[in-house]
């Protein structure tokens, strides 16, 4: 029966960056070699920094020192996801150029802006499958979470914060981004720091709602910042829905 | 980062350690034994899970009254019932089976007061030598019932997975689990979570014997790797003689035999779980003893007009496998020794829960009729005894001359010839042992408990009143059969068992292998037998090493000689003469203050044959005549307990799951149509096209 629970999680975590890709990114084939290629790039910090405990583990076998040294593991982590997404920008610009020049047309085939999201998205959506995908398979399984007293809603708590890392994924890349090619270096600091924060709010787990709302929170501050960043303005907004009205009074007359 | 955290531990020691998500869902139960498949000519018995083990909600029954919930009250069936050991009864399980709202059965291990017995009433009928051609008046158990307390479970079969749960800290895990989750709060029914227990023996055959082994054999013939569905139940008959015998040649007729034998295996209704203290253990103790007594009084001076043989049967408690088989092969010209040479049998069956000392002997009562030279060597042989019990603390009596013989190898010898026997029990005509063939038959129940914090080596050789009584039998035995293969005129007084070698036995084969004793007198490569805890003398199939075969060194060094040989010089002496003698170069006690041994070689005429039915040698897997048993084979045993999320909580999280998909392919359809006119930016033309 808890096939429900596996399909429901893997909706919630994974629903927006499947709809996501099917609309924005499948249609154009240069946008997928991004994607993985930034799936990629995530996938080699990802590995790093598991190098780096598999070692601190052998050095400090204690088990309360390896505690403490999971918080200095997990921002290490971060900075190297963040020193690999900044990796990944000077490689696109370099593949840009290279782009520009075996181009036909005068303008690059895909701008930055855009790039800077199909890569966010390629980083949320391979970090959501790893921080997913085991707690996915014990899904499956007739249990539940709870036996040693632990909070039950476990799973859903898990899902929704993978959602909220793909979320963040994408927006940090297109604030990102930005900041490198206007050479905003407050932004990026921003960014990191929005990162750390997150990441570091996940210590306060199982306390689910303690996590999960300053985390959504953030949320919903980066995709503000991210809206303005990649040319959103209130008045666009304001024209877009007026549009939507317009629509649909034409489509209801 | 939710995951990151978790992500780290199973990508990098996923392999070696437990997942940490799965050790937050499931507490293992480690220390349990399942019961199992076995298969006979006809029938299947056992039990089994479905392939992907069978789940239910727990419900703890302690007293009938509990059973109320679990049959018709409880609203989140299917249930898995652990039963009190006082609980598990015919009657109880006829009812569970009855219905459809049990997943399980998961037996606590305690002990019920007033006995309890898995096998039936009549222990391996139709496999005896009493049938409708010969005693028919004796047939199955018509005049005496020797299992009283007999309920036949072992014999049923059934639909769902039963475990036996071995280690009490487990239980209380369980029922605390049980506790906090699962009973009712001031008259409400019980919330979710529950929890819950999932119970692992999926068995691979099915149907009966014939069936699988039909299977086996087309597997076997077709397929390149091939996997067979299940294995007849197999080991070893140990044997020993006090005069050598050739091995590679056939005794001549003259040569008179005379046999003492006593059973090896024991069985229960969990899968090897078979303590058999008293079903098997009092006796092949007592006949290792007699056969030292007997050594002692005899070295090297072969006077004997008649050879001895001390034989241990495996495997008797599923129709007879071992005595069987050695009928068998002697009838084929296949062992050294012949039925023509057998002179007398005497066999010891259980013998240490005797009343008032007082042993019986019983005696065929249909040979004895037909044949009066028969009737007159039994008459010798009960003479023989009685002069042996006199001056000694055991009284023999005959047990009612119109009644037949108990369930005993012996059996399949008069099956196959007349031959003179007696068999000595404890009991006259039902069993004294109430826990016969069970997991309570232990040595608490023929020994009172040793004292407490005492140490291996002191247990070892505190003597008991059991050992006493116990080396009183094998004395009064030893003086019968040295009366009966010497000169009767010799004075048998000499002959003592020794009530310390007893003791020795006991604790061995009762409470731990592993002692100093039985270290010192097996071979290095074969200590991997001796194990700590008490050890289960069930027959098995070919792939376990049975700790009855501690049994066959035992014997080799009460019964063999010590040579100062080096290794070679064992291995050259074994090459020389193995048609007479076994050499056996064993490890030696550990040396005063240091962990090395000295090995030393023993030259025995303990030998060892295949104890494997003859059905399946002559490949008549439907056989009436011999025993059939086999047993399934399966890849995973395992149980384990968690709690389960009510179907509204699951079916909450798919319904968010598909609305936050739907609502997020709208959405993103929607901006993605409207992102030119979205992100249009006055000051930058190159917008995100969202």
């Amino acid at each position: 029966m808890t096939a429900v629970v596996f399909f429901g999680c893997t909706f919630i975590a994974f629903g927006p960056a499947l709809s996501l890709y099917i609309f924005t990114i499948a249609t154009d084939a240069l946008k997928i070699i991004f994607l993985i290629v930034g799936a990629f790039f995530w996938l080699v910090s990802l590995l790093l920094s598991s190098l780096v405990w598999f070692i601190a583990v052998h050095i400090w076998t204690d088990v309360n020192t390896q505690k403490r040294f999971l918080i200095f593991g997990v921002m290490f982590s971060v900075l190297l996801q963040e020193t690999f997404r900044f990796a990944y920008y000077r490689l696109l610009k370099k593949a840009n150029k290279g782009l520009m020049t075996i181009s036909q047309e005068e303008t690059m085939p895909i701008s930055i802006g855009q790039l800077s999201y199909v890569s966010g998205l390629g980083f949320g959506i391979m970090s959501g499958v790893f921080s997913l995908v085991n707690i996915l398979s014990d899904s499956l399984g007739p249990g539940t979470i709870g036996i040693h007293g632990d909070s039950p809603q476990f799973f859903l708590a898990s899902a929704f914060m993978t959602l909220a890392m793909i979320l963040l994924h994408i927006f940090w890349g297109v604030v990102f981004f930005d900041a490198c090619e206007k050479k905003k270096w407050w932004a990026l600091v921003l960014v990191i720091i929005s990162h750390l924060l997150v990441s570091g709010l996940t210590f306060l787990n199982p306390q689910y709602e303690r996590s999960l709302l300053p985390c959504y929170a953030i949320l919903l501050l980066m995709a503000v910042w991210a809206f303005f960043t990649a040319g959103g303005s209130f008045r666009n907004l304001k024209l877009c829905l007026t549009c939507l009205d317009q629509d649909f009074l034409l489509t209801s007359q | 980062m939710a995951g990151r955290l978790r992500v780290f531990f199973p990508l990098l020691f996923g392999l070696c350690w437990c997942n940490s998500v799965e050790r937050k869902i499931y507490i293992p139960l480690n220390k349990t034994a399942p019961c199992v498949r076995l298969m006979n000519a006809t029938h299947q018995i056992g039990c089994q899970s479905s392939m992907n083990g069978d789940t239910g909600v727990i419900h703890v029954a302690e007293k009938e009254q509990d059973l109320k919930w679990v049959l018709e009250d409880g609203l989140t069936p299917p249930y898995m019932v652990v039963l009190d050991g006082e609980l598990f009864t015919r009657e109880v399980m006829e009812k569970l089976k009855m219905t459809s709202r049990v997943a399980g059965v998961a037996v606590s291990k305690r002990q019920p007061s007033k006995g309890f017995s898995p096998d039936s009433t009549c222990p391996n009928d139709g496999f005896g030598v009493y049938s409708n051609t010969y005693g028919p008046q004796y047939a199955h158990c018509n005049s005496t019932v020797w299992n009283p307390q007999g309920n036949g479970l072992s014999f049923e079969d059934f639909k769902f997975p039963i475990f036996l749960l071995q280690d009490e800290n487990e239980t209380r895990v369980i029922k605390q689990c049980y506790q906090e989750h699962n009973i009712p709060l001031s008259g409400s029914i019980p919330q979710y979570p529950l929890c819950a227990m999932q119970l692992f023996s999926h068995m691979h055959a099915v149907t009966d014997t014939v069936t699988c082994m039909r299977r086996n054999s087309l597997q076997t013939s077709f397929n390149i790797n091939p996997e067979e569905v299940c294995d007849a139940l197999t080991d070893w008959n140990i044997w020993s003689t006090l005069k050598p015998v050739n091995i590679s040649d056939i005794l001549h007729p003259d040569n008179k035999v005379i046999f003492v034998a006593a059973r090896l295996d024991s069985r229960s209704f969990f899968w090897d779980v078979a303590p058999g203290a008293e079903s098997t253990v009092s006796g092949f103790v007592t006949l290792l003893a007699a056969a030292e007594a007997l050594r002692k009084v005899l070295n090297d001076q072969q006077t004997l007009l008649k050879n001895v043989m001390f034989v241990f049967f495996q495997g008797e408690a599923f129709d007879y496998i071992g005595s069987s088989r050695m009928v068998y092969d002697m009838e084929n010209g296949k062992f050294p020794i012949g039925l023509e040479n057998i002179d007398a049998f005497l066999e010891l069956n259980q013998v240490a829960l005797r009343k008032n000392s007082i042993l019986w002997m019983h005696t065929d009562p249909v040979s004895q009729k037909n044949s009066s030279s028969v009737q007159e060597q039994v008459k010798t042989l009960v003479d023989a005894l009685n002069n042996a019990s006199q001056n000694s603390n055991v009284t023999l009596k005959e047990a009612s001359s119109t009644q037949a013989l108990p369930p005993s190898s012996f059996q399949r010898f008069l099956q196959a010839r007349n031959i003179p026997g007696v068999v000595l029990t404890d009991h006259q005509s039902a069993f004294q042992n109430r826990y016969f063939h069970s997991i309570y038959d232990t040595g608490e129940n023929i020994i009172s408990n040793y004292p407490e914090g005492i140490s291996p080596e002191e247990a070892q050789n505190l003597l008991n009143d059991t050992a006493q009584s116990l080396a009183d039998v094998a004395t009064v035995l030893a003086r019968a059969v040295y009366q009966l293969a010497g000169d009767a005129n010799l004075s048998t007084s000499t002959i003592q068992a020794d009530a310390a070698t007893v003791s020795k036995l006991l604790y061995g084969f009762l409470m731990k292998l592993n002692n100093s004793w039985f270290q010192s007198i097996i071979p290095a490569e074969k200590s991997i037998i001796l194990d700590n805890d008490p050890p289960h003398y069930y027959i098995a199939v070919d792939n376990k090493i049975n700790p009855s075969r501690v049994v066959q060194y035992v014997l080799a060094n009460l019964t063999g000689a010590v040579f100062n040989f080096t290794q070679e010089g064992c291995q050259k002496r074994q090459n020389e003469d193995k048609d007479q003698y076994d050499y056996y170069w064993v490890q030696g006690s550990l040396d005063e203050n240091s962990t090395t041994r000295t090995p030393f070689c023993v030259r025995t005429t303990t030998r060892i044959t295949k104890a494997l039915s003859p059905a399946f040698e002559l490949r008549e897997w439907g056989s009436t005549k011999y025993s059939t048993w086999t047993e399934s084979r399966w890849k995973e045993i395992r149980a384990r307990i968690f709690l389960v999320a009510s179907h509204e909580l699951e079916v909450i999280t798919l319904v968010v799951g598909i609305a936050i998909l739907v609502t997020s392919l709208l959405v993103t359809y929607f901006i993605n149509s409207k992102a030119d006119i979205l992100f249009a930016s006055t000051c930058e033309p190159g917008a995100v096209a969202y």
